[in-house]
């Protein structure tokens, strides 16, 4: 049996395509977040990151493409192993219990699902940026609504105005607190099961990594709210 | 003490089946479940209708023939014991108590309580074996195998195969049985010849029966009467990416 076929044929092949495909995905949440804290760090940092990442067209593209190819073989795997495992069992339990599993390890596709839509919708928010969907109007600070119109004095497009804005909807920074809470509880279990998936959870304590996963989830929770919670705290305005 | 038992009665495998209550009554605390069965199966045929179908054997834990899901655990949730192994004393008077077959579609229904496990013996015969003439008993020392290896295949040898993982897991995978019989043979010298071979095909065969794959939630290792850990999940997974 050649390599892709025992990838994509069978479940435990499918299993390994999640867990390398989240394991990356997890590294980029990990940038993403380092890189959204400097908005602690005043304006001119953030605003002169987000301006280096914007200098650098084809890298961005092929982040940008990148991220979108392992989203799409963990989402497709995905849902190709929760159809195997409803259909595996065809009549349900009168009397349902689940000894031994967390909540969070029974509902990684809702979890998941629900990470996703939060996804479409923070891209729509601050990447394309669609004036409609920040939920804020035109206003004399925002004109037109469109957040990519927003420069600071260097010229530079002001990322620090636009999440401070973008955040001041208490609807809109609760949506996204919504969002991390399950990114957290899907990583929690997540991280430390891909350790099963690729085969090397035997090498550690399987009790340590199930709270090394809940430590690094927190920390994504923590690290990601606090900008939201900062702003609708006054910070920024 | 008396009990009330909601039983999944199911006359063969193609008719519906449906929760039927039956009382057990004057039941011992020293009783095993699978005795308070019997009981009340007694009572039933004296009364001419048709006892409750269920499996067993050995009745000591070793033979993996029993089954039964007791108020939604595999087994009845006492940690490393099978339904044969669990008493009365656990439960108490009036309490009502529902009794299911394992369910999945890999196990189809035969009879009430009874399913067809007959999938995880083709597993089996798709490579769960070693292929080498056995000739006499070779001398104890004859073949040195480290003490770590030897214990680790004593724990996965432990499997009796009574399908409790695939029962307790929310997606029926069977892949604690799997991992259990690719281990035991893989960790030592006269079954690491066949190793790929035998891995590839084993869980080829269990993705052909139907069974679901493996979420990591934990539910097997946990309802197992033979405690086999989640690690030979790991461990499989590892020798079916190096075959």
């Amino acid at each position: 049996m050649n390599v892709i076929q025992k990838l994509f044929r069978s479940s435990l092949g499918k299993k390994t395509i999640m867990a390398i495909t989240g394991i990356l995905l997890f590294g980029f949440v990990i940038v993403h977040m380092l890189g959204n804290l400097q908005i602690f760090l005043g304006a001119d940092v953030i605003n002169t990151y987000a301006a280096f990442l914007k200098s650098k067209p084809a890298l961005l593209w092929v982040a940008r493409i990148g991220l979108l190819v392992l989203v799409g073989l963990h989402i497709g795997s995905a849902v190709q192993l929760s159809r195997q495992n409803r259909a595996a069992r065809p009549i349900p339990y009168g009397d349902a219990k689940h000894p031994g599993a967390s909540y969070a390890s029974r509902t990684m596709l809702m979890s998941g699902l629900i990470v996703l839509a939060f996804i479409i919708y923070h891209l729509l928010h601050f990447t394309v940026a669609v004036p409609g969907v920040n939920l804020l109007g035109a206003s004399a600070q925002l004109p037109n609504g469109d957040f990519l119109q927003l420069k600071d004095a260097t010229g530079h497009q002001d990322v620090f105005r636009m999440l401070v804005l973008g955040f001041s909807n208490v609807w809109v920074s609760g949506f996204y607190i919504v969002g991390m809470a399950l990114l957290c509880m899907h990583l929690s279990h997540g991280i430390s099961s891909l350790f099963q998936s690729l085969g090397i959870r035997q090498h550690f304590c399987g009790q340590c990594l199930d709270r090394l996963a809940m430590l690094l989830a927190a920390i994504i929770f923590i690290g990601n709210s606090s900008i939201p919670i900062a702003i609708l705290l006054g910070y920024g305005r | 003490m008396n009990l009330t038992l909601k039983v999944w009665r199911q006359k063969s495998a193609n008719s519906p089946g449906r929760f039927q209550d039956h009382t057990a009554r004057n039941v011992m605390p020293d009783m095993s479940f699978l005795e308070m069965l019997d009981v009340v199966n007694e009572e039933l045929a004296e009364r001419g209708e048709e006892p409750i179908a269920f499996d067993s054997d050995c009745r000591e834990g070793i033979c993996g023939a029993c089954s039964l899901v007791i108020n939604g655990i595999p087994h009845g949730g006492n940690a490393g014991t099978a339904t044969c192994q669990l008493h009365m004393r656990h439960f108490h008077d009036g309490q009502t108590i529902t009794i299911e077959p394992w369910r999945a579609r890999a196990f189809p229904p035969v009879k009430d309580l009874v399913v067809d496990r007959s999938a995880f013996d083709r597993i089996i015969q798709s490579g769960g074996f070693v292929s080498v003439n056995t000739g006499g008993t070779p001398d104890a020392n004859a073949l040195p195998i480290p003490k770590v290896d030897q214990e680790l295949a004593m724990d996965a040898a432990a499997c009796i195969g009574c399908g409790a993982c695939v029962a307790a897991c929310k997606n029926a995978s069977a892949m604690l049985f799997v991992a259990a019989k690719v281990q035991h043979l893989a960790l030592l010298p006269q079954g690491k010849v066949e190793a790929n071979r035998r891995v590839l095909s084993m869980v080829e065969a269990m993705d052909a029966e139907g069974f679901g794959a493996c979420s990591v939630t934990g539910s097997c290792e946990a309802v197992c009467p033979k405690q086999i850990s989640l690690d030979f999940i790991s461990r499989m997974n590892r020798d079916y990416l190096k075959a």
